[in-house]
């Protein structure tokens, strides 16, 4: 057993011995390098991820002429974080063990983007986030960490905003008991006070089928609108069970809501009576003054339609390049250091991207992030993409 | 024909009937009474006030006004229970253990029985269906549930418990929980190889989603409609059928006397010729015939199902079972409507009483602290008796 082991040991102390020499040989090509993404390229969410990676492509071949210009080769490399912590954080490792790489464009996912990102602050890498919208990616304070869209604690604040708009005078708030859901709930329910909003209930559920004893006190109450904090599979038989008991008003929720799996259980219950809304951080690539040209590119290369994130994917890419290419004019054209282009991209002003103007506060957040207020529009779960935006809001995330 | 309907116990087929509306009636009356005077006692404390705050009605109005449609939902939600309380008791009856395979056994049906329907959907059959169609195909997947449920329950009797009769009585039950999980991981297989889609959804037809319209009772400043939705209506009809049935095949039928046979004593009633086998094998289709039943009255219900749809229906069907006292057929019923009743009252009323402290979240820590407290009373259940131990 003993003599099994030690073989074993063996083979590891030889492998990574040939992947420190690797690393060697390629810290010695000054000229080189790269940028990095992390996303789902497999599994179930690659759909978005192979996108968001395309998009970084895209913007690395139309922007990347002024580092050529001076010297440099630069370089994509593309990362499968399979929208799983584990893999995520065992890439991170290989990303920060590469001295060529001065910047990561990644993770769809928050739970995936959360402790991939540790690993990234420990050797300094910048990373700059095209989707991960949960408070913490940011509140940490990081240096190295960034990102270009909205934040699910303001999504909240959204929603209430859209509901005093709506003319709604009595809100009953519903949430899903996880940190996401009752997170929003409860922003949602601070600032539906703060409009004058009458709150008639604030209730957790775990329950996923019989929601009737949840039912009676919002049936008794008769509120305008009916909002959700959490995802689809709830809400959707929530908002059913609500509707068929002769509720008539409006029905609003967060971004957990985006799927067209909520018209296939709820189906027209959603279109009856005052409607369903939700609000989310990122709209469809069209919606966006900026993508226009984008969106053809993209067309033109892959063939396909962009998915969401694919232009965030674009933005995320040139400001990395960007701040690359300070750092390197910075430091008399040479290849700049981890924490000095980390240092640059923080130092931007008013950055132009296809998705907005992007200038990063001090935790790493947009000074201004885009919201949008999706109305759902056919019971036919085929058309979910064809809801139309009804609201888009420009808000500045909280400072903290 | 004559002969027929003479040979038909009349008495069996009232008495169940009577029992259900007996029950059902009492637990109703109970309650209601008992939230009540708990409203009118809050109604001068700083609870009413606020209530009267918000809605501009006393809390004793909307209790009262509330009343109805609480203990409607809450009948449907307990004969659900019943149904599937009847499955564990009659287990518990001839063979003395806790069949924790019965909630997967109740997932199966109402995943037969909804993908029945999904595909009738997509080959465009249900959307154009008449209401007497719909009904068809309705019947026809609660009948393919109940099949598929019994099939597995006779073949999971078989495999997993028989090879054990003999054993201490703890085997059997982890092999029950094995099979559990074991049910529960092949539906996820199955689901996710043929659809690739964890949950389900009842597909929408016929006239099952409409609502029959009582009335419109002032309450404050708003009104409160009430009624009753025709899916509701159908689970309580097909489960009071289903319960009359099984009643009268327990202690009217020749099958019935020789389940009752080897429940009371094994090793007799096979020296009087009763093939106990078989006997068991039949407790078990009828257990598996009812849950499945009842799992598609739920999905019916509720809309949308996923592979760990039976874990609390199930749990929950076990305490009514417990609480009416296992092995005790009129017991599972009575266990069954209170259960229900107590959840909905509780999940009604809880958040306004608490001032939204602890709302409809909490009804199941209120309604298990009274199972609790019932059997710390009656630890032999509603309607047990107090025997001892089968050797």
């Amino acid at each position: 057993m003993f003599k099994h082991m030690s073989a074993v040991f063996s083979l590891f102390v030889a492998a990574s011995l040939t992947m420190a020499s690797y690393g060697a040989a390629s810290a010695a090509d000054a000229e080189a390098i790269k940028i990095a993404t992390q996303s789902p390229l497999s599994g179930d969410q690659s759909v978005v991820g192979v996108d968001m990676k395309r998009g970084a492509e895209l913007a690395l071949e139309q922007l990347g002429k002024p580092l050529a210009d001076m010297g440099f080769k630069v370089e994509l490399a593309p990362f499968d974080d399979q929208a799983n912590p584990d893999t995520g954080v065992a890439n991170a490792k290989r990303i920060v063990s590469d001295p060529a790489i001065l910047a990561v464009v990644g993770h769809y996912n928050s739970g995936v983007q959360i402790p991939s990102s540790e690993v990234y602050h420990t050797s300094g890498l910048a990373n700059v986030s095209p989707a991960n919208t949960n408070p913490k990616v940011t509140t940490r304070g990081y240096l190295e960490v960034n990102r270009i869209v909205g934040r699910d604690d303001v999504q909240g604040v959204v929603g209430a905003d859209f509901a005093t708009k709506l003319g709604a005078k009595s809100v009953f708030v519903i949430h899903d008991k996880t940190a996401y859901g009752q997170g929003i709930a409860e922003f949602f329910k601070k600032r539906a006070g703060e409009k004058g909003l009458k709150v008639l209930g604030f209730e957790g559920t775990e329950e996923k089928a019989n929601f009737d004893s949840l039912l009676s006190p919002i049936l008794a109450g008769n509120p305008d609108l009916v909002y959700f904090g959490g995802m689809y599979s709830q809400a959707a038989v929530l908002f059913k069970q609500a509707r068929e008991r002769g509720y008539a008003g409006t029905f609003l929720s967060d971004d957990g809501f985006d799927s067209s799996d909520a018209t296939k259980i709820a189906g027209q219950t959603l279109i009856d009576g005052g409607g369903s809304y939700y609000s989310t951080v990122s709209g469809p690539a069209s919606v966006y003054p900026g993508t226009a040209k984008f969106i053809a590119d993209f067309k033109a290369k892959y063939n396909s339609d962009p998915q969401p994130f694919a232009a965030q994917g674009y933005d995320s890419m040139a400001i990395s390049l960007k701040a690359i290419e300070n750092a390197a004019k910075t430091n008399g054209n040479a290849t700049p250091s981890r924490e000095a282009v980390a240092k640059a991209i923080r130092e931007l002003k008013d950055f132009a991207g296809i998705t907005g103007t992007f200038t990063f506060n001090a935790i790493g957040d947009p000074t201004v992030a885009k919201y949008f207020v999706i109305k759902v529009n056919s019971a036919d779960p085929a058309k979910w993409s064809e809801n139309t935006v009804v609201e888009t809001l420009d808000i500045a995330p909280p400072q903290q | 024909m004559n002969r027929f309907l003479r040979s038909i116990n009349v008495r069996e087929l009232v008495r169940p009937i009577g029992q259900l509306a007996l029950f059902s009636l009492g637990s109703a009356v109970v309650l209601s009474a008992l939230v009540l005077i708990l409203a009118l006692i809050l109604d001068q404390t700083v609870v009413g006030q606020a209530l009267q705050e918000k809605l501009n009605v006393s809390l004793y109005t909307y209790t009262l006004i509330n009343l109805p449609q609480v203990v409607l939902d809450g009948l449907t939600i307990g004969f659900v229970y019943a149904a599937i309380a009847l499955g564990y008791t009659m287990v518990y009856g001839v063979l003395e253990f806790i069949n924790f395979a019965h909630s997967e056994i109740f997932a199966v049906g109402a995943f037969v029985g909804v993908e029945i329907l999904i595909a009738l959907d997509h080959t465009g059959m249900l959307k154009g269906a008449s209401i007497g169609m719909s009904y068809v195909f309705l019947i026809f997947a609660i009948l393919s549930g109940m099949a598929a449920a019994g099939a597995l329950a006779v073949t999971v009797e078989r495999v997993a418990y028989r090879p054990l009769r003999g054993a201490p009585r703890l085997v059997p039950l982890i092999s029950a929980i094995g099979v559990s999980f074991l049910l529960q991981d092949v539906i996820r297989l199955v689901e996710g190889l043929t659809s690739g889609d964890f949950n389900r959804i009842f597909p929408t037809f016929g006239n099952f989603d409409q609502r029959i319209i009582f009335g419109k009772m002032a309450l404050g400043s708003t009104s409160l409609t009430l009624g009753v939705s025709i899916k509701s209506l159908i689970v309580i009809i097909s489960a009071v059928l289903m319960l009359v049935g099984l009643n009268y095949l327990v202690n009217a039928t020749r099958i019935g006397k020789a389940i009752r046979a080897v429940a009371q004593d094994r090793p007799t009633a096979s020296l009087m010729g009763i093939n106990v086998n078989r006997i068991i094998s039949i407790t078990f289709l009828v257990g598996g015939l009812l849950g499945g039943a009842a799992g598609v009255l739920y999905a019916l219900k509720f809309t949308r199902i996923d592979p760990f749809v039976g874990f609390f229906p199930g749990l929950k069907a076990f305490a009514a079972a417990v609480l009416g006292g296992i092995g005790n057929l009129t017991g599972a019923l009575l266990g069954g409507i209170v259960l229900g009743m107590l959840e909905t009252f509780a999940g009604s009323y809880m958040g306004v009483f608490t001032m939204g402290a602890a709302g409809s979240e909490y009804k199941d820590i209120f309604a298990f602290s009274i199972l609790i407290l019932v059997l710390i009373f009656r630890p032999q259940g509603l309607m047990g008796e107090n025997v001892g131990q089968k050797a």
